[in-house]
């Protein structure tokens, strides 16, 4: 079972204390707890278990404005003292950085909401393999399927975040994922798909029949791809992977990113960078939401931002360290984004496809090809032609090339926005992208 | 004499009785008992960014019988936790009956020496030694714009209980130190990333000034893509140049060549054994033997010794990559080549040092036959389907060639190729092999583990070459 918030505490005190008697001025620390059970099958049989049960320690100490940080998996007090001597040991000589400190007391959260991120529930393994074999046996209906795995995982963690200024505080939360990778064979040729559903509840699930379909579907569907020839073409990108794009600018607009001068969105606060129509949001207070949270991980106060308003750049995602690089408060997005994503467009998907004769659409991109300072991205991808509106036939060992700069700007989006992972796209149309195939 | 059970409730004797126990009726299984130090010390913008020492102990305890794995892992090392675990492993398999396989070869060899490369060299002179990689660089003038160095050094030690007290151990130091450098001209920012690593202390790495060497090559990357304009798009010839672009075998034939995929026949080349995958030139080995190599193991995370394993030879497929569990089922012997990346995983068939031998040709001959190609000489990372064979690796050094000879720099471009179908376009193998600097992580299923590779320059006769030029 999931240790509760009173052994964590204890911990996390233990250690600051201990941290201050030692000579720390300052002291964070993170403890966390999670146990995550784990089965997967193969072509209809039982493969895997897989139970986990694990703690951590993240502890950071300051002496003035010098600063250091240990992690441990060994809970013992016996191990912590050891560790957090070491810790001072350092901390004493690492030069000093002006601007490293906890945060501002002011901006820290004082409140904890309950947004619905925990299902005590807790699925049996019997239970996860019931639910698999029917995963399976769905997606393993067609004869060109030649094989199929599935895998189910359930999540219980818990944490408490502290610091010397008097914060402490923690919540417990669950994850349910399950998902089916299927593989389709024609004339010795084969291709793999899948479907994945993570859900903080158990009962939001996706059924077991619906995810072992669209596997094989997504699967069968690409046999036989085409490679094309090199072209300028428009590009949809999949909802699967259109998310991709927020992520990017995530990375570009991070607050360390803008403040080290490596971001091609520096300078960039307050101008247009995507069409006017486009809206984006980060919001940490959806219920149920994966992404969600109450604080981010220095324990500052975590709220909806509209990031991209009309097409304009308003926020930068902004920690304490490299705000105070940047002279800007910190806006709660210490570790990242939250529930990420674009408002919805105006095109029906139907509408999308319908805009040009003739346009890629990838369902999947390979290698990491997006250099967030020249904004340079060239990468290998998979999909299909779409052609008078339908997609006609599999395409793959592609790559699609172009400059971030210049793909924001000429975005287009459907208005099919799905909540399905923390940072969500409905489907994008990027127009002109370079294609190179034959 | 164990160290993992020391401060604990329980002790060696008594863990093995609940190892053979658990196992009774299991083809295989073992508690890995693993006590992993870490640290990273990073310089960034001017400042030391972040000093971290990570300390991490724990057990994966393991019962296979059949095809079905059963795992349950824990930081706890207690008599009441691994009772649980086995209960749990006991209760996945209980359906299930194995003969144990007592089996397992022995080794006197050692390729690399139990050092703790984090207590060799002080905290004091890894700070200095970082202050001085960035004055160093900033010195070389105005243009550079950011240099972030850092450290990171490992020793990890496992120990493997195997059923009826077969004990195995193994000590492994691991160290890794990165330069980056940003350059900023006429408004252009460019990157030049370099590092060295091994099996070593870091100053068998950084001695004798030899880490300017590591400066001076960041600075000179990023100083060739500050000059460089857009990539062409389409299939055209491509001259890989020695070492590091090894990663293109990683990527294209290393992954399908490992035991899981093509037992599971998921990989594309699951019915190619025995058969001609390459040009006959081609010679490709998974080596985990070489002395401090960053791939390198004297043991596998199951206790197997590792080996020199040939995949291809004279073009000839003729191995897999094995763990113990693909290889019972395929009918073979481990090749040494079981991985975790900790007691939190589990083992994995995996690459150690992944090395295409020596040809006979100069890479200016190479060049010198190209009409209209690229001439690529660094990569970043690379990813593969495993299913369709489709791969990509990211350039972040290369040049164009026209009518034989070097032209000027490209921007960074993805390259896509076929996995089976590749090496047969190897058209000419250079007589330079290079070993890569020390500096490659090998990621599947989620799991991280070091690797090497090695090559000679090559000549591929035709690769779609992913750029923004038409």
């Amino acid at each position: 079972m999931i240790r509760d918030q009173e052994f964590l505490k204890d911990i996390a005190s233990y250690c600051i204390e201990n941290s201050k008697k030692l000579g720390a001025t300052d002291v964070g620390v993170k403890v966390i707890h999670s146990v995550s059970e784990n089965v997967s099958f193969r072509n209809k049989k039982l493969d895997e278990s897989n139970r986990a049960d694990s703690f951590a320690v993240n502890l950071t100490t300051y002496i003035e404005k010098k600063k250091s940080s240990i992690n441990s998996s060994d809970l013992s007090k016996s191990n912590l003292e050891k560790l957090i001597e070491r810790c001072i040991d350092a901390t004493k000589i690492t030069p000093s950085d002006e601007n490293n400190s906890l945060p501002d007391k002011d901006l820290m959260s004082k409140e904890i909401r309950d947004l619905n991120l925990y299902d005590e529930t807790h699925y049996p393994n019997d239970k996860k393999i019931e639910f698999l074999k029917k995963v399976e046996e769905t997606a393993s209906t067609d004869e060109k399927i030649v094989n199929t795995e599935a895998g189910f995982t359930e999540n219980k963690n818990n944490f408490i975040l502290a610091n010397s200024n008097g914060f402490l505080s923690g919540y417990k939360t669950s994850n349910f994922s399950s998902s089916c990778v299927a593989v389709s064979r024609i004339n010795g040729a084969m291709e793999r798909d899948y479907e994945f559903g993570s859900t903080r509840f158990l009962q939001d699930m996706m059924k077991p029949e619906e995810i072992g379909k669209i596997a094989a579907d997504k699967a069968i569907k690409k046999l036989g791809p085409k490679k094309i020839k090199s072209e300028k073409i428009g590009v949809i990108f999949d909802k699967r992977i259109s998310k991709g794009i927020l992520s990017t600018l995530a990375s570009a607009i991070s607050a360390s990113a803008i403040a080290r001068g490596t971001s091609f969105l520096k300078d960039q606060i307050n101008s247009e960078v995507f069409p006017n129509s486009i809206n984006i949001v980060d919001d940490p207070k959806i219920e149920k939401g994966l992404g969600s949270q109450n604080f981010d991980s220095e324990g500052v106060e975590t709220n909806s931002l509209k990031l991209v308003e009309n097409g304009i750049l308003n926020n930068y995602l902004i920690d304490t360290y490299y705000g105070k690089k940047l002279n800007l408060k910190s806006n709660g997005r210490s570790g990242g984004t939250t529930n990420l994503y674009f408002e919805n467009g105006d095109l029906s998907f139907k509408d999308l496809l319908n805009l040009e004769k003739k346009f890629l659409y990838i369902t999947e991109t390979i290698g990491h090809g997006g250099n967030i300072i020249t904004g340079d991205y060239s990468v290998g991808a998979s999909g299909y032609m779409v052609e008078d509106g339908e997609l006609t036939f599999p395409v793959s060992e592609i790559t699609i090339a172009g400059n971030f700069k210049e793909m924001f700007k000429n975005i287009t989006l459907a208005n099919d926005l799905e909540m399905k992972y923390s940072t969500n796209a409905p489907t994008l149309l990027i127009n002109q992208m370079t294609v190179a195939g034959k | 004499m164990s160290n993992f059970f020391k401060d604990t409730d329980i002790d060696t004797s008594q863990a093995e009785a609940i190892v053979t126990e658990t196992l009774k009726n299991c083809d295989d299984g073992e508690l890995y008992l693993e006590n992993h130090k870490s640290e990273s010390i990073v310089l960034d913008d001017n400042k030391i960014k972040s000093s971290t020492y990570n300390s991490d102990q724990g057990y994966g305890f393991r019962a296979v019988t059949g095809e079905v794995v059963a795992y349950s892992h824990s930081n706890d090392i207690s008599k009441q936790s691994l009772r649980k675990s086995s209960e749990n492993l006991k209760d996945t398999l209980k359906s299930k009956k194995g003969t144990y396989n007592h089996e397992i070869p022995k080794t006197n060899s050692k390729y690399y020496e139990n050092i703790n490369p984090i207590e060799s060299k002080t905290f004091d002179s890894k700070i200095d030694l970082l202050n001085s990689v960035n004055s160093y660089l900033r010195s070389k003038g105005s243009i550079v714009n950011q240099v972030t160095a850092n450290f990171l050094g490992e020793h990890k030690s496992i120990e493997i209980i195997r059923s009826d007290n077969q004990v195995l151990k193994d000590d492994r130091p691991l160290v890794r130190f990165n330069v980056s450098v940003v350059l900023e001209k006429d408004g252009k920012k460019e990157t030049g990333v370099y590092g060295v690593g091994g099996r070593q202390s870091y100053d068998d790495y950084l001695k004798d000034g030899s880490w300017k060497d590591v400066c001076d090559e960041a600075f000179r990357i990023a100083n060739v893509n500050l000059e460089s304009k857009p990539a062409p798009a389409g299939e055209m010839k491509v001259v890989l140049g020695p070492g590091w672009p090894a990663i293109l075998i990683h990527e294209a034939i290393g992954h399908g060549l490992e035991g899981d995929f093509n037992r599971k026949k998921t990989s594309a080349f699951h019915n190619l054994m025995g058969q001609q995958v390459a040009s006959e030139g081609v010679t490709i080995v998974d080596d985990g033997t070489l002395h401090q190599r960053r791939g390198s193991l004297t043991i596998d995370d199951e206790g197997t010794p590792t080996e020199n394993t040939v995949l291809i030879e004279n073009g000839i497929l003729k191995n897999y990559m094995q763990d113990r569990l693909n290889a019972r089922l395929m009918g073979t012997k481990s090749t040494g080549s079981g991985r975790r990346e900790s007691y939190k995983h589990v083992v994995l068939p995996r690459m150690r040092n992944t090395m295409m031998l020596s040809g006979k040709y100069s890479q200016d001959e190479m060049i010198s036959s190209v009409d209209k190609g690229i001439f690529a000489v660094s990569f970043g990372g690379g990813q593969v389907d495993i299913t369709s064979g489709k791969f990509v690796f990211n350039c972040t050094e290369a040049y164009e060639i026209n009518n034989g000879k070097i032209g000027s720099p490209i921007k960074g471009a993805t390259l896509i190729g076929d996995g089976p179908s590749i090496l047969k376009e190897v058209s000419l193998v250079g007589n330079d092999m290079k070993l890569d600097p020390g500096i490659g992580t090998c990621g599947k299923a989620g799991q991280g583990v070091p690797v090497g590779v090695a090559q000679p320059s090559i000549l591929i006769n035709k690769m779609t070459v992913g750029g923004t030029k038409l």
